[in-house]
């Protein structure tokens, strides 16, 4: 056993996790709020991502402008799909919710790939792509900054539930029939809810563009941020970057045994497997509400 | 109008348990029969190759998908595992050199056992969590597809499906073709149209609605959930391995990918959940519009003089395919089935009051 090598691939799986932390703190944000499960967070973060670019490329930005540009689009991207969609199917059941978050995802994808093409396109932050050494374990620089973004995403959100506004959506996850009988604008609430969850899609999107370009495997993330969000307890930010780092490790340390036993591509079988296993076994996380319908 | 009823009124139990309530409905259905009997005197080859066969086997398809989803109230969203398995087991039987018949049943089979899998997450949990669910078992079940040559045929990927022989008789033609897929089509349509007047269907409604006041009145949910995802594994398989053997010829791994799976939902939810005669319509919304969007965006661009991107062109359907999703959910949640409801109702009393039931 080659501790130096496993310690690697647990710290950089660990770090790739974050990342998926990164798209699951949008998943979460919204769950939270409306018990919504967005399956569109996929296309939200493509389209993100090819946001930044368009003002980046086409526009000519720098991209420290627009990137915070991108995020006030993005914004009213989201508060606009809550107010024109989601609300006219608020309490209906779960199976036409999901359809529509499933048919917003295809619309997105299309939409953009229909506008800006279907080629791979690079973000180019600007981050060096020269190994960084700690002792002897490698370490990807730009999973480390996407891994920082996520962590003070993480902190931000602690921040921001609770300042005002904060409290008022924590009060909606709640309960959002009393929510409503104190007076919480419950509707700008969960509004507000997909707004911010496109905005995480911005930070997302950018950071696995520069990873791994941007095209429209970016949506792929879903499974893989599904995963962590369920893992965590889909209604926590805490449980999601825990779980993140979790599925990173497990994913990472996990390809690297089987991978030689199956031939290769066993990454999306752990995920798969853990998402199972995971509703299997303990179906609200490892940090959830334990209020979750079982049959 | 059409009608020429103010209501509909049964005097006993046989009259409220016909399958068509109404001579209207019979009559209508009839007319539709006879012109799918016709459809290969009527229809050029081409369209009844392209539109008419894939419509008719998706939609058997998408039944299946209804009777778990619609009926049983299980969502399900690896329904295109299901098939691949129904397929790749018919297609190595056929090849083996068991005549089609029982090849077909052998994968309809096949299906029911592996599709049962998937009702051993739904005795677990419901709603959300069964999708999850499910969509994590399409992905296993997609790796153990491409992973497995022995499976999905060797380097390529491809499996080349036999001729397709029934009673004897080989099939070539396109008529021939379609006739199989009219056929199938008809046979489950009957059966589901019979699913709502049987204990079967009134248990699956039951745990539907709730399944701990289902267990009270003695249906036992468990029972009943695994059966209906068996059956509609069944009708899967048969559909999948009908799809190859008429219409791709080739069986590959992508035919039956994770998106494929939403597809189907998609057909099934912006027909109507649990509506026979939605499912055609939302089969043929999915399959058929956004190749016709397509069709006159390059008409409207050419007659405008604009050149358009191949680019854009090549995704201008799925942008469709997904505002089609949205737009349909919006309008009407309970789906296409349900628009046609809410016309027939009105016009069966038309021109006097709204239709009360």
């Amino acid at each position: 056993m080659d501790w130096v090598f496993l310690s690697e691939l647990a710290i950089n799986g660990a770090l790739t996790g974050l990342l998926y932390s990164l798209f699951a703190i949008g998943l979460v944000l919204i769950y939270k709020a409306s018990s919504v499960p967005n399956l569109a967070q996929g296309g939200l973060t493509m389209v993100g991502a090819y946001v930044v670019l368009a003002l980046a490329r086409d526009v000519g930005l720098p991209l420290w402008l627009a990137i915070p540009l991108a995020a006030v689009v993005m914004f009213g991207l989201g508060f606009g799909i809550e107010r024109v969609a989601l609300r006219r199917l608020a309490g209906r059941p779960v199976v036409m919710i999901l359809m529509l978050t499933l048919g917003l995802d295809i619309f997105l994808r299309g939409t953009t790939l229909a506008i800006w093409g279907g080629t791979s396109r690079s973000m180019e932050l600007g981050v060096s792509y020269d190994p960084l050494f700690l002792g002897d374990i490698f370490i990807s620089r730009i999973h480390l900054v996407g891994a920082g973004v996520a962590l003070a995403l993480f902190v931000a959100f602690m921040l921001f539930f609770r300042t005002r506004t904060g409290i008022k959506l924590r009060a909606i996850a709640d309960d959002y029939m009393a929510s409503w009988s104190v007076g919480i604008a419950v509707e700008r609430g969960v509004g507000l809810s997909w707004a911010l969850a496109s905005v995480v899609a911005v930070a997302a999107g950018v950071i696995w563009g520069e990873i791994q370009g941007v095209d429209q495997a970016l949506s792929l993330l879903l499974l893989k941020g599904l995963t962590v969000a369920v893992l965590g307890g889909l209604d926590s930010i805490l449980g999601a970057v825990i779980a993140g780092i979790i599925l990173g490790v497990v994913e990472n340390v996990g390809a690297d045994f089987l991978d030689p036993l199956v031939g290769g591509g066993s990454r999306e079988l752990i995920v798969a497997a853990v998402l199972i296993l995971t509703v299997m076994i303990r179906p609200h996380g490892l940090f959830g509400r334990h209020d979750i319908e079982r049959v | 109008m059409f009608y020429r009823l103010s209501g509909v009124h049964h005097a006993n139990y046989v009259s409220d348990s016909r399958i068509f309530k109404l001579p209207a409905d019979r009559n209508l259905t009839a007319f539709i029969f006879l012109i799918g009997l016709a459809a290969p005197f009527i229809i050029p080859s081409l369209y009844l190759n392209s539109y008419m066969l894939p419509w008719l086997i998706w939609t058997a398809a998408a039944l299946g998908l209804n009777l778990v989803t619609g009926w049983a109230g299980q969502l399900h969203l690896g329904y295109a595992a299901v098939m691949a398995v129904g397929a790749y087991s018919s297609i190595h039987a056929a090849r083996f050199g068991v005549p089609w018949e029982f090849a077909l049943i052998i994968g309809g089979l096949t299906s029911s056992v592996i599709g049962s899998l998937f009702a051993f997450a739904a005795l677990r949990v419901k709603g959300l969590y069964l999708a999850l669910t499910t969509l994590a078992m399409q992905f296993v079940m997609d790796w153990v597809l491409t992973h497995s040559p022995a499976i999905s045929g060797g380097s390529h990927a491809s499996l080349q499906s036999p001729t397709l022989a029934l009673l004897g008789q080989e099939i070539t033609t396109d008529t021939g073709f379609y006739y199989v897929a009219f056929g199938w089509c008809v046979l489950v349509t009957i059966f589901m149209l019979n699913l709502k007047r049987t204990g079967l269907g009134r248990a699956l409604v039951a745990v539907r609605e709730k399944d701990f006041a289902a267990a009270i009145l003695g249906v036992n949910s468990f029972y009943y959930k695994i059966l209906a995802f068996a059956t509609s594994s069944f009708i899967a398989g048969v559909s999948g391995a009908l799809l190859v053997a008429t219409f791709f010829f080739l069986a590959a791994p992508e035919q039956f990918s994770v998106a494929v799976s939403i597809q189907v939902l998609a057909m099934v939810i912006v027909g109507g959940l649990g509506s026979i005669i939605g499912s055609y319509f939302g089969v043929a919304l999915i399959l058929l519009v956004p190749g016709i969007v397509n069709g006159l965006v390059v008409t409207l661009s050419d007659g405008l003089g604009t050149q358009i991107d191949v680019e854009t062109l090549a995704h201008i359907p799925n942008a469709v395919y997904g505002a089609l999703i949205v737009i349909i959910l919006l309008i009407e949640p309970l789906g296409l089935g349900k628009l046609y409801g809410n016309i027939r109702d009105y016009l069966m009393v038309w021109p006097f009051d709204q239709f009360k039931k």
